[in-house]
């Protein structure tokens, strides 16, 4: 077996039997990814309920507008439940009369109502004249910033779980390596630093990757209901870089500290504020000012931007370019730093 | 010894850390096969001048040749041969015994059925599915030895491999550096059990302070002292006066449990003894690697 071939087969094992980095790579983000999943699951895109009696064009309308779900009670419990709020409003249609009941309680819902059952009775009025419509109505969906928060989530505390996993794991591997003399042997022993490195990556990558298929799996289940985009598999580069550019931020926090603990806790302080404050848990743009503008220095930010840009917004493979651009320079400069602080031994 | 089988060379070497002159100047040659201790008290400068000789460390100044070569900076064709034993904890995390192995043995392109060979060689066969972390003191002390020599090396360096190790597991150690001496490896070791090198060791350097004080095989260091040989008997067996004037005896002197007769020339003294009848309780003590020790630098010897 060559070097490259034991040494990641020997790193991999001590990943995986070691119970404490599964549960921080794996069972910690899955909490989140769960718990935030399940609170947030019914933000934001509940359809309205409204009530039907009767038949003609205009329920076949309302029914294609896809936007209300029509419930028929009948039309005296219909009219108690919007008297009660439950129903925002009941549409009676009586041959040619459409009469609408709404409460007025809640004056949003309210008014919603009142302009999708008035627009889709004027709209079946034009139709039945015959004639052209006077003004030609479209409407075009736009990219949707306010996204269903299983959608930001997912990316986020994907990458999130993937900073998490390549921070300790490079810190902490460097550091109880140094200490422990590993380093000492490894320095001993015909192998190149790169191969060293290069088994410790490709060992991240994959532990990454394993995170990456769990926590899409899981949100991808009904209960949260992920739609991936058609463009999910450019968020690959995006995935690699952030590795890359949190490996690089581990050897660095290694590279300074002299214990375990001072490396966990050095990496807790690298990756906590940033998970925070780059759209982990909430998307970015709802953030105050400063914020956003504090996020830009953070690679978990770019991260999340490309993570998103592609698992769901669909983006093009020409939005690649500034994640992982950002992320590889990172990579770079931290890297360059790292090596410089680097030592093979305490003292 | 001639230069062309000296396996290592060292010259005039030293290393400074500030003011501390950790080594200062320590010249020695070790032959192939032989089995060569570097002793002396903790901060005698015993680790950095091994440190200096594997090529982990560049001397201030000074000349090391190692397998004749020069092990600093780094030198790639000279790592298949020296095997360095470390500190007991060097292991990859939570890797079985066979598999640390392994993993070592690949570093250095060697296959798998040579692991299992050295954890027999090691006694620790039996430990092989066994956790690096759940090894005893001594068990893992003989890993990490197994480690150094898994890729067959011709030089074998060992940094305190008996410290902090009870005395049945030292004895079991002492069998496997017999055993790899056997093989005709050439063994480094240091060490602050002064008894302990004395059996082991076909020579001897004692360091303190930086320097080499003596340097030859033990018993010569012993013999050149010319200490007295000292015989004890419980005490009550015989009177202190009439031991003073037993044949051969120097002067003799009592504590509470025994009565001791020091002598430069035992045989007499011993036949005087046994004709007497009074051989109870007695002890023969020699001098040791300790008294040299203590000649040398005017102190007690405190590992």
């Amino acid at each position: 077996m060559t070097a490259f071939k034991s040494l990641s087969r020997a790193m991999a094992k001590g990943y995986y039997r070691d119970k404490a980095t599964l549960f921080f790579a794996f069972v910690f983000p899955l909490m989140f990814l769960v718990i935030f999943g399940l609170l947030f699951r019914d933000g934001g895109d509940e359809m309205i309920k409204l009530g039907v009696v009767g038949d003609g064009p205009v329920v076949v309308a309302l029914e294609n507008t896809g936007a209300v779900e029509i419930v028929r009670p009948g039309l005296d419990e219909g009219l108690k439940q919007v008297r009660e709020g439950d129903l925002p409003g009941l549409v009676e249609v009586d041959g040619d009369s459409v009469e609408l009941h709404y409460a007025a309680s809640d004056q949003a819902r309210a008014g919603l109502v009142q302009g999708l059952v008035s627009g889709v009775t004027q709209h079946v009025n034009v139709q039945a004249t015959g004639q052209p419509p006077a003004f030609a109505y479209s409407a075009a969906q736009v990219e949707d910033s306010s996204l269903k928060p299983i959608q930001y989530l997912t990316p986020g505390i994907l990458s999130w779980g993937i900073a998490i996993t390549a921070v300790f794991g490079a810190s902490l591997s460097l550091v109880s390596w140094r200490r422990k003399q590993v380093l000492r042997r490894l320095r001993l022993a015909p192998v190149t630093v790169g191969t060293v490195l290069s088994a410790r990556i490709v060992v991240t990558i994959a532990v990454a990757a394993l995170q990456a298929l769990l926590f899409v799996a899981v949100a991808l289940l009904p209960v949260f209901g992920l739609r991936l985009s058609g463009t999910w598999w450019l968020a690959i580069p995006v995935f690699l870089s952030g590795i890359l550019a949190f490996f690089a931020i581990g050897m660095l926090v290694g590279a300074f500290c002299k214990t375990e603990e001072a490396a966990s806790g050095a990496a807790n302080i690298v990756v906590l504020p940033m998970a925070f404050l780059s759209g982990t848990f909430f998307p970015v743009d709802v953030a105050p000012g400063w914020v956003q503008a504090v996020s830009l220095a953070f690679p978990l930010r770019h991260m999340n931007d490309g993570m998103l840009a592609f698992l769901v917004r669909g983006q093009g493979a020409e939005a690649l370019l500034l994640p992982c651009g950002v992320l590889l320079a990172f990579t770079v400069v931290v890297s360059a730093i790292a090596a410089k602080v680097f030592t093979w031994e305490d003292s | 010894m001639t230069d062309t089988t000296a396996a290592i060379e060292v010259e005039d070497i030293r290393k400074s850390y500030g003011d501390l002159r950790a080594v200062d100047g320590v010249s020695f040659s070790v032959a192939e096969g032989e089995f060569f201790g570097i002793l002396g008290p903790n901060g005698a400068g015993k680790t950095t001048t091994l440190e200096i000789i594997e090529g982990l460390r560049e001397p201030d100044s000074g000349h090391v040749r190692l397998l004749g070569e020069n092990p600093f900076p780094r030198n790639p064709g000279l790592l298949p041969r020296i095997g360095v034993q470390l500190q007991a904890s060097a292991f990859f995390e939570k890797l079985t015994a066979r598999e640390q192995l392994e993993t070592f043995a690949a570093l250095y392109g060697v296959d798998g059925e040579r692991a299992r060979e050295m954890l027999d060689l090691v006694g620790l066969a039996e430990k092989a599915d066994t956790r690096e972390e759940k090894l005893s003191g001594g068990q893992r002390q003989r890993l990490s030895i197994a480690c150094a020599l898994v890729h067959d090396p011709d030089i074998l360096f060992l940094d305190e491999p008996t410290a902090a190790l009870d005395p049945q597991a030292r004895r079991n150690l002492w069998d496997v550096l017999r055993a790899i001496q056997e093989r005709g490896k050439t063994i480094v070791y240091t060490t602050h059990y002064l008894d302990e090198a004395e059996i082991l060791c076909d020579r001897v350097a004692i360091m303190d302070h930086g320097r080499v004080l003596a340097l030859d095989p033990p018993a010569s260091l012993i013999r050149g002292l010319d200490a007295p040989t000292r015989v004890s008997l419980e005490r009550g067996t015989l009177g202190i006066d009439d031991a003073r004037v037993l044949a051969g005896a120097d002067d003799a002197h009592e504590d509470e449990q025994s009565l001791t007769i020091t002598t430069r020339t035992p045989a007499p003294l011993l036949s005087a003894l046994a004709e007497r009848g009074t051989l109870d309780g007695l002890q023969v003590r020699t001098a040791t690697l300790e008294d040299v020790f203590l000649s040398l630098t005017g102190r007690e010897y405190r590992a």
